[in-house]
């Protein structure tokens, strides 16, 4: 069950964001417009990440049944593993990167994505900042 | 900074020399404008969908290039300072093969340049191939950035050019993914600034070229390199064209000198021009050598 772990280990990394964002007064202020509720998957673990206006953070891990999201990005363990490294290597270093390669989906209402998809793509990779165990 | 004294010593004009070109392209009046710096050989420069001439200021600011160069580089009419056509208003922008063809040979007529080297990025790098099957004669050498036959679509463009998404903000973020992490962030977010500024449906009407009209598979292995040598270079994180495709493209191409740069991506002379400039010089060395003839 050596995928069940690191797929574990890295949920724990993520769990760090509202942390990680707080820490981060540039990405606050360029997400303070942003509010919507996604879901975020991490391997087989998914999480409900909300976000008010003021880039208020809350994460919610999984399985929920019946929750509503607008969009969902769902990636692989081994590409988040690899997105989060520092720096992540060639091919493995963008949300899109990964989606072409089929290490990634990214689904539903895009709308809120698209339109903040800087202030997402940056969101996604702080837990980049944590070094690795 | 407010009572400031003003300093010469901090003050500094760079060599680049910006005009203005009017000419006729495919039937039609155009006001174009480019850049120079440099004397020597003619080398001209063709940025990338979405972005205008200035990404190349780095070479142009380069002695070791502008000694042997006369760098060159003009905005695609829509793009930086270079006016859309009269009439744009009631047409969406759409970039051709034939059109792009026809702003490179028509300028390089207008400026009287003989048998220009001619490198280009992206779009720049495919019209390049372009160029190599359809008009090597009237160049020297041809240099093709993150150029490849065809790359597979990787986002809908729809998204590029809509009324609830700013369009600058949407097209940076989606090419910034194509910027090596490794980059110096002022030069990437300097290369992404073209974007932020880029004016509506300009990028996405550069890729009808890339995706739909400029589809070269098939094509280039009729290229001969014997004619104008053909040089493709590629950095190792462009997920856009991938060092694959490149490779790909190069492998039906008999005589092509390839490189796969590291720590680049997809906009190499505007994102880290100091780790492009490792890969370059050796490429222009080797374009004035084969100038030079044998010794």
């Amino acid at each position: 069950m050596i995928e069940a772990e690191a797929t574990e280990a890295l949920a724990r990394r993520f769990e760090a964001l509202p942390r990680l964002l707080e820490k981060d007064d540039d990405l606050r202020g360029r997400g303070a417009a942003l509010g919507t509720t996604c879901l975020i998957g991490i391997g087989a673990i998914p999480f409900l990440v909300t976000l008010e206006h003021g880039m208020r953070l809350s994460l919610a891990r999984g399985p929920h049944l019946m929750r509503a999201w607008r969009f969902a990005v769902r990636g692989s363990a081994l590409g988040w593993e690899r997105f989060w490294q520092a720096p992540p290597p060639p091919g493995w270093h963008d949300l899109f990167a990964l989606a072409k390669r089929g290490e990634m989906t990214i689904e539903g209402d895009l709308h809120p994505f698209v339109a903040h998809l800087q202030v997402m793509k940056d969101l996604l990779a702080l837990p980049r900042r944590i070094a690795e165990a | 900074m407010a009572g400031a004294t003003p300093s010469l010593e901090d003050a500094a004009v760079e060599p680049i020399i910006g005009r203005y070109l009017n000419l006729t392209i495919a039937g039609r009046r155009q006001r174009l404008y480019f850049e120079e710096a440099g004397s020597g050989i003619p080398l001209l420069c063709l940025h990338t969908a979405g972005a205008d001439g200035r990404q190349w200021r780095h070479l142009m600011t380069d002695d070791a290039i502008t000694r042997h160069f006369r760098v060159l580089a003009f905005d695609l009419p829509w793009h930086g300072k270079s006016n859309p056509p009269e009439g744009y208003e009631r047409e969406t922008y759409q970039l051709t093969t034939a059109d792009y063809v026809a702003a490179i040979r028509a300028f390089c007529a207008a400026l009287d340049l003989d048998r220009p080297v001619t490198m280009g990025c992206s779009i720049g790098g495919r019209i390049v191939l372009e160029l190599a099957i359809a008009h090597a004669a009237e160049f020297r050498a041809l240099i093709g950035l993150e150029a490849a036959d065809f790359q597979t679509p990787w986002y809908d463009t729809s998204w590029l050019n809509r009324a609830d998404v700013h369009g600058g903000a949407v097209c940076a973020a989606l090419v910034s993914g194509l910027i090596a992490p490794t980059s110096p962030p002022a030069t990437r977010h300097e290369t992404l600034w073209h974007y932020l500024q880029s004016g509506p449906g300009v990028f996405q009407g550069d890729l009808y070229f890339y995706r739909v009209d400029g589809d070269l598979r098939g094509r280039v292995a009729g290229i001969d390199t014997g004619l104008c040598p053909l040089f493709l270079l590629t950095g190792e994180y462009d997920f856009s064209c991938t060092p694959e495709d490149t490779l790909r493209t190069a492998a039906q191409i008999a005589g092509v000198e390839t490189t796969i740069m590291n720590e680049l991506g997809h906009f190499p002379m505007s994102e880290n021009p100091a780790q492009f400039r490792r890969y370059i010089l050796p490429v222009l060395e080797r374009i004035r050598a084969i100038e030079a003839g044998p010794q």
